[in-house]
């Protein structure tokens, strides 16, 4: 024998699918939202994508050399943070506000706390957060940039559909679900965002528990609270519009920030249909969703904790 | 048709159809046969032949060397060359008895039984004992200390073993369409024993034939039924199987017998039929010599004590250099760094593998993805008690559990970072029960 054999512990064998190929299946199922978003917004979304994508990517790698840790850049979640940042913000956006979110949302909330795996709120989201507190103006400036491609509709103010909704404007709800009404860069278009989902879920990326329990548990708080009553139009307006679609689908089943436990899945996904309901019914910000999935992301830990699984053979029936 | 399962388990690519198609090929050994005391849980046995003497094939030459341990027999005639300390299938020296084959292949007369009725319950168990029958599927425990539970009356279930769910491995598949026979008589030696219970053969429904033929056989027998199972690894692991079948748990501190059942083997199984049936103590088993560096991959009917160095020889040897040759299949067997090692009562595949999927990918950060909660068959949660074992953090292992791992490797196999998750574990595991075994 002219090579030494290898030794280990068993299993010998893994599975194909590794942390890079999970990232760029999430990538994938993200391009339906942002190509909608630069057809929808025009060249400047295209821009602002570009320049989240590469500040994330840049700030992983100078931060990692400096440090001297192993680069990580090769496992695309720097990728998926920028481009869930990009999408996040609002067309018009500068280019350096879009700068400063992706440097926050790497150095800050992901390496600081120790790299990938160790953040314990979503990096994209924490950003916009941090940016609207910062920078509120101009990150609730829906106005539609010049040169967009689509045939956007444009209400009077540049207020989004639920903006306009609650100051008992009338939405179009087939606009709502292709998406050429104002908002973010990626939340316009929930059949985008719908394909793209689907796109996770039959690839085996997601868990349906925390989408399906997020949707179904605001579905009811809408109902109930939202003073409309069994107002179908008016669920369907609540679900399709704002931020929630693109939230429930690719932000809150965030494995890092999201129980690891299928019942803890549950339980996240009521918590975060509830606080949203809260924050979109009764609060007055218009980021409901973002704030509502990094406040339950800090509860993870708690949840985790009360749904550990019993071990076989020891919680279940006995013989 | 829903078939019968269990909750979690993994899908790796099984590599069966390299040998699948391959009847047995009897393999007759070369000069110089090794048998290790130890082919089983429990004390070693204890060798009853000095160097220089002549031994038969089936003799007893090492005789049980306490209430947990069985007796080995030779596998040809021969001459007895030495007892020296040899290396195993899993690296460990052990004692070992070193037979000089004569090709002679005499045997002794082996004590047939008239009819399986003409014999009672403490006779089948003696003649199983006498023939040093244990576990063949992997762990080896001996077979007559697993048929005298302490309650037999209370078995409800005689599962017999032939899920065969880990990669590769197709000697239980050849066994079930070759011999279905010894199998049915064997199960029906168990069944005697046990006077409440049912019989049922487990077969996942990958191999469709096996179940089609030997549902024809017993389908005239009240106490003997088919169960076909859902293909997924680790179907055939003890608990796993156990629930599919019975719906009843068991946990690490629990035996299947606590569930009324009684899990074996579909060798061990044959083994028993043989020693009960024809008075023949376990001297050959199948081992599936495969994997993508094997020229002809096969299925071998090996003496025991027959180097692994021959079976590679008999499938043509490797057309490609190997990266890892294994003792068993890729999720639960022993990776070696040297094949001159005997074949054992336990040896069911040697597979020679051109990648190492191992050493290809170094671990990274855990992602919290739950894949590894998704597949883990003890519902634990690998990620966090590989944390813990990483961390030397004992208390919180067995607090959350971390005893009831099986060591399947469907965490490690599912994880994305490619963290070595059961590897963590096992190294936890063995430590907790050695200290468990220190005297307070």
């Amino acid at each position: 024998m002219s090579e030494l054999l290898h030794v280990s512990s068993s299993p010998h064998v893994r599975s194909k699918v590794d942390t890079s190929s999970i990232m760029l299946t999430v990538i994938i199922a993200l391009l339906p939202a942002a190509l909608f978003g630069i057809y929808n917004f025009g060249p400047h979304a295209l821009l602002l994508i570009l320049v989240t994508i590469a500040t994330c990517v840049a700030t992983e790698a100078v931060y990692e050399k400096i440090v001297h840790k192993k680069l990580t850049v090769k496992d695309y979640s720097a990728v998926v943070t920028g481009l869930l940042l990009a999408l996040n913000l609002p067309p018009k956006a500068p280019w350096w506000i879009a700068v400063i979110g992706g440097v926050f949302a790497i150095l800050v909330v992901k390496q600081l706390f120790g790299g990938l795996g160790q953040n314990f709120m979503n990096p994209a989201l924490a950003a916009r957060c941090f940016l609207l507190i910062s920078f509120t103006g101009r990150m609730t400036d829906f106005t539609v940039p010049g040169g967009a491609w689509g045939n956007i509709v444009d209400t009077v103010s540049g207020a989004t559909p639920l903006a306009a909704m609650k100051s008992g404007e009338t939405v179009d709800l087939l606009s709502l679900f292709i998406g050429n009404i104002q908002g973010t860069i990626g939340e316009t278009s929930a059949l985008a965002i719908l394909i793209g989902a689907a796109i996770l879920l039959l690839r085996g990326i997601i868990d349906f528990r925390i989408p399906v329990a997020y949707l179904l548990t605001f579905s009811v708080f809408a109902l109930i609270f939202g003073g409309h009553g069994l107002d179908f139009y008016y669920l369907l307006c609540q679900l399709c519009g704002g931020g929630l679609m693109l939230g429930a689908w690719f932000m809150a089943t965030d494995y890092v920030t999201s129980p690891i436990t299928s019942k803890g899945r549950i339980v996240y996904g009521i918590c975060l249909g509830i606080f949203t309901g809260l924050f979109r019914i009764f609060g007055g910000s218009a980021e409901g969703v973002s704030y509502a999935i990094i406040f339950c992301n800090l509860m993870v830990p708690l949840i985790e904790r009360f749904t550990m699984p019993a071990a076989f053979g020891k919680g279940g029936k006995k013989a | 048709m829903a078939f019968l399962t269990f909750r979690g388990g993994v899908h790796p690519y099984d590599g069966k159809e390299l040998s699948k198609e391959k009847p047995v090929r009897e393999l007759l050994p070369g000069k110089e046969l090794i048998y290790p005391l130890s082919q089983h849980i429990g004390a070693p046995a204890k060798p009853i032949v000095a160097k220089g003497d002549h031994v038969l094939a089936g003799q007893k030459i090492a005789e049980m060397g306490g209430f947990v341990s069985a007796n080995i027999h030779a596998s040809v005639s021969g001459t007895v060359k030495e007892i020296k300390k040899v290396r195993n299938n899993v690296g460990a020296m052990v004692d070992a008895i070193v037979v000089e084959n004569d090709e002679k292949y005499e045997t002794v007369g082996f004590q047939k039984a008239d009819s399986l009725e003409a014999l009672s319950k403490e006779e089948i168990l003696e003649r199983i004992k006498e023939g040093g029958v244990v576990g063949m599927g992997g762990a080896g425990f001996p077979t007559h200390v697993k048929l005298a539970p302490k309650e037999p009356e209370k078995i409800e279930y005689v599962l017999v073993n032939g899920a065969e769910c880990e990669p590769y491995l197709t000697s239980d598949y050849r066994r079930m369409l070759e011999q279905p026979e010894w199998i049915i008589g064997g199960l029906k030696c168990i069944l005697k024993l046990f006077d409440n219970a049912k019989g049922y053969i487990c077969i996942e429904d990958n191999k469709p034939d096996c179940i089609a033929k030997i549902s024809e056989m017993v389908k005239n027998e009240p106490k003997i039924e088919v169960q076909t199972l859902k293909t997924k690894y680790p179907q055939g692991a003890e608990r796993c199987l156990i629930y599919a079948v019975s719906g009843r748990e068991i946990n690490s501190s629990m035996l299947p017998a606590d569930a009324g059942c009684v899990v074996d083997n579909i060798d061990t199984v044959c083994a028993i039929y043989r020693a009960v049936m024809a008075g023949e103590p376990v001297m050959d088993r199948i081992v599936t010599v495969t994997g993508e560096a094997v020229a002809d991959p096969c299925n071998l009917k090996a003496k025991t004590g027959t180097s692994f160095a021959e079976l590679l020889e008999a499938a043509g040897g490797l057309k490609q250099p190997a990266k890892k040759i294994i003792s068993g299949g890729p999720m639960m067997g022993f990776a070696m760094f040297d094949y001159h090692v005997p074949v054992v009562k336990t040896s069911s595949a040697m597979l020679c593998m051109t990648e190492d999927d191992i050493s290809e990918k170094e671990p990274t950060a855990c992602i919290n993805c739950g894949r590894c909660v998704n597949a883990c068959p003890a519902r634990l949660v690998p990620s966090r008690l590989a944390t813990y074992s990483e961390h030397g953090q004992a208390e919180l292992f067995e607090k959350h559990h971390g005893m009831e791992c099986v060591e399947c490797g469907c965490c490690s196999f599912a994880c994305p970072a490619k963290r070595p998750l059961t590897q963590s574990m096992r190294s936890m595991r063995k430590m907790v029960m050695a200290n468990r075994r220190k005297p307070k």
